[in-house]
């Protein structure tokens, strides 16, 4: 599985020229802010948007190749597209919607296969309504769902959450969750939203004015001390892939990564489940010397990697143990006490750990 | 009915909806295929072509009438050759009424569907693309439901103009009781004739029964379609 972009288009001020290559399954977002070019990218993809230049190859199959003039038609490229604005057609049922795709689909998923997907997005009471009497959440799952239908090599969301509230948006990620984990289906995920990102991708392409600027692994990438600058976003913090330990009986569940173990409070999931655990950058501070009577349950032996400071007094200390990454903000005063540089080892004190409890591991 | 009207004027009030109901029922997949071209098609000289097409709303009706003389006479060059070899006679025959009266109200046929095609937002044919429909597959399964009300408004619309038409019909196929002799004609006729003041207010106000009746199901289906939007 592999997906191949290379395109450029003059908009004429503005200039989209992207290249990125995925090359795994799993969920590859392209993130940046509004008016950097993803929902370009993602049209052209589709077929929706013909660029000047560029060349497009899906998991083997060229779609778009502007030196041997080649442009398979939107309808011919199996690609499943959920919309911003979900794009529900509105004089038919949800079920007549669900089925569209599904009908017109050059290879097409067995019926059980269709029982199946208004299963996992909890379509079934909907199936007889008109999208017009469907909440704005109701609508994103059965955009989910026709796309799905379709059979396609891969999947495009155009923020699927974007025109959702908080509440809907919260309702709405658990299924897309699952859905990275139980569709073999590589999806292309737009987003702007540093947090979405941090819940779904396996993979971040960040664009910045037409052009990518980064690429790397969710682990990575989130890490990058530079994130603010080039995302022109604060630093989320650290995702770190764990595993499930057995249960220690005191209440605490241990998480296995690469470099240590971290305790949470009891999960519910059994040991051996591989989980993404999330610490945000302000949730950790620094010492030089191991504290020993403290409330905290997660001290780690970390080494310095870098630091990055910012014109507000903050500085964020990049950390490394094992293979895996964490970033801690602190400020400047702080760093000059404690006189931290780069290959210098230091406790880091982790105060929380979030463990999305509907989050899978993604893909391997 | 009789009681109401006399036999002439009950056959002049059917042979105006049959006229305008051909009329615009023949003119619908000309209509339909100009506004499709209208509102999706990009080229220069469009403009041109769109005013073209509205022509007929704005030359007075008699010229109309006049020119399809000029084209469709069984003397003239278009008329002569179907006469002569199809058998087909527009002049003084009420199917040319119906023609007269399609090319005058087929500016607001195609008005209408126009309107009606825009209205369906686009996005949503992108969609049906990207789910595998082809070009004919998105207008008979997409556009056209999503436009039916509003071409529904067009239709009625023309229809109700069409009941109303009189230069082009008087002046291209004259005016012959119970072949062309509709509505209008059949009041300007009782007015020539000396106390006709009677039946002509009688087919007057039925007239404005008509228009009534018939714009309001154009209103009703303008809600309809703005209510599926």
């Amino acid at each position: 599985m592999s997906i191949d972009v290379a395109l450029r288009h003059d908009f004429g001020g503005f200039v989209l020229d992207a290249r990125f290559t995925v090359a795994r399954r799993g969920v590859t977002a392209l993130f940046g802010p509004s008016g950097a070019g993803k929902t370009t990218i993602v049209n052209a993809i589709a077929g929706t948007f013909r660029p000047r230049r560029g060349r497009i190859v899906v998991d083997g199959r060229l779609l778009f190749d502007s030196d041997s003039a080649t442009s398979l038609p939107a309808r011919l490229r199996r690609t499943g597209y959920v919309f911003q604005d979900s794009r529900l057609f509105p004089h038919m049922s949800v079920e007549d919607n669900l089925l569209f795709g599904w009908r017109r689909a050059q290879v097409r998923a067995d019926s059980a296969e269709i029982g199946r997907i208004v299963a996992l997005l909890g379509l079934e009471p909907l199936l007889p309504r008109r999208p017009r009497a469907l909440s704005g959440g109701e609508k994103s799952r059965v955009a989910l769902g026709r796309a799905l239908l379709s059979s396609p090599d891969i999947l495009l969301l155009d923020e699927p959450l974007a025109a959702l509230d908080a509440a809907r948006r919260a309702e709405i990620l658990p299924y897309l969750e699952t859905l990275r984990d139980e569709a073999r289906l590589p999806m292309l995920y737009v987003s702007h939203n540093l947090d979405e990102v941090a819940r779904l991708a396996d993979d971040i392409v960040v664009l910045r004015e037409g052009r990518v600027v980064r690429q790397g692994s969710v682990f990575d990438i989130l890490t990058e001390l530079e994130l603010p600058a080039f995302a022109g976003t604060k630093p989320l913090g650290a995702v770190i892939a764990i595993k499930v330990g057995e249960r220690r009986g005191d209440g605490l569940t241990a998480l296995a990564f690469d470099g240590g173990t971290l305790l949470v409070p009891e999960l519910r999931q059994p040991p051996g489940t591989r989980l993404r655990v999330r610490i945000r950058a302000e949730e950790i501070m620094l010492a030089l010397e191991e504290p020993r009577t403290i409330s905290a349950n997660n001290v780690l032996l970390m080494h310095v990697r870098d630091i990055g400071r910012d014109a507000e007094g903050h500085a964020d200390v990049q950390l490394l143990c094992g293979a895996t990454r964490l970033v801690a903000r602190i400020t400047c005063a702080s760093l000059e006490r404690l006189q931290l540089a780069s290959g210098k080892p230091v406790f880091a004190i982790v105060k929380s750990v979030t463990v999305d409890t509907a989050m899978r591991g993604g893909a391997d | 009915m009789d009681a109401i009207l006399t036999p002439a004027e009950s056959e002049a009030l059917f042979l105006s909806l049959r006229i305008s109901g051909v009329a615009v029922l023949s003119a619908l997949p000309f209509a339909f295929a100009a506004a499709l071209f209208l509102a999706r098609s990009r080229f220069p000289g469009k403009t041109l072509v769109d005013g073209f097409i509205h022509v007929p709303l704005v030359l007075p009706p008699v010229a109309v009438g006049f020119l399809l003389l000029t084209v469709f006479g069984t003397r003239a060059g278009l008329g002569g050759w179907l006469f002569a070899h199809l058998g087909i006679r527009f002049v003084f025959s009420w199917t040319g009424a119906a023609l007269a009266s399609a090319i005058i109200t087929f500016p607001f046929q195609v008005r209408a569907i126009r309107l009606a095609l825009e209205s369906v937002d686009a996005g949503l044919n992108e969609a049906a693309e990207t789910l595998g429909a082809s070009w004919w597959d998105r207008l008979v399964n997409v556009t056209l439901p999503l436009a039916l009300p509003g071409i529904a408004a067009g239709l009625v619309t023309a229809f109700a103009a069409s009941l109303g038409e009189f230069g082009a019909i008087i002046t291209f196929v004259s005016n012959i009781p119970g072949e062309t002799r509709t509505l209008p004609l059949a009041i300007y006729t009782a007015l020539q004739a000396p106390g006709g003041e009677a039946e002509a207010a009688r087919l007057s106000i039925l007239s404005i029964l008509l228009a009534l009746v018939f714009m309001s199901l154009a209103e009703y289906a303008t809600r309809r379609a703005k209510a599926e939007q």
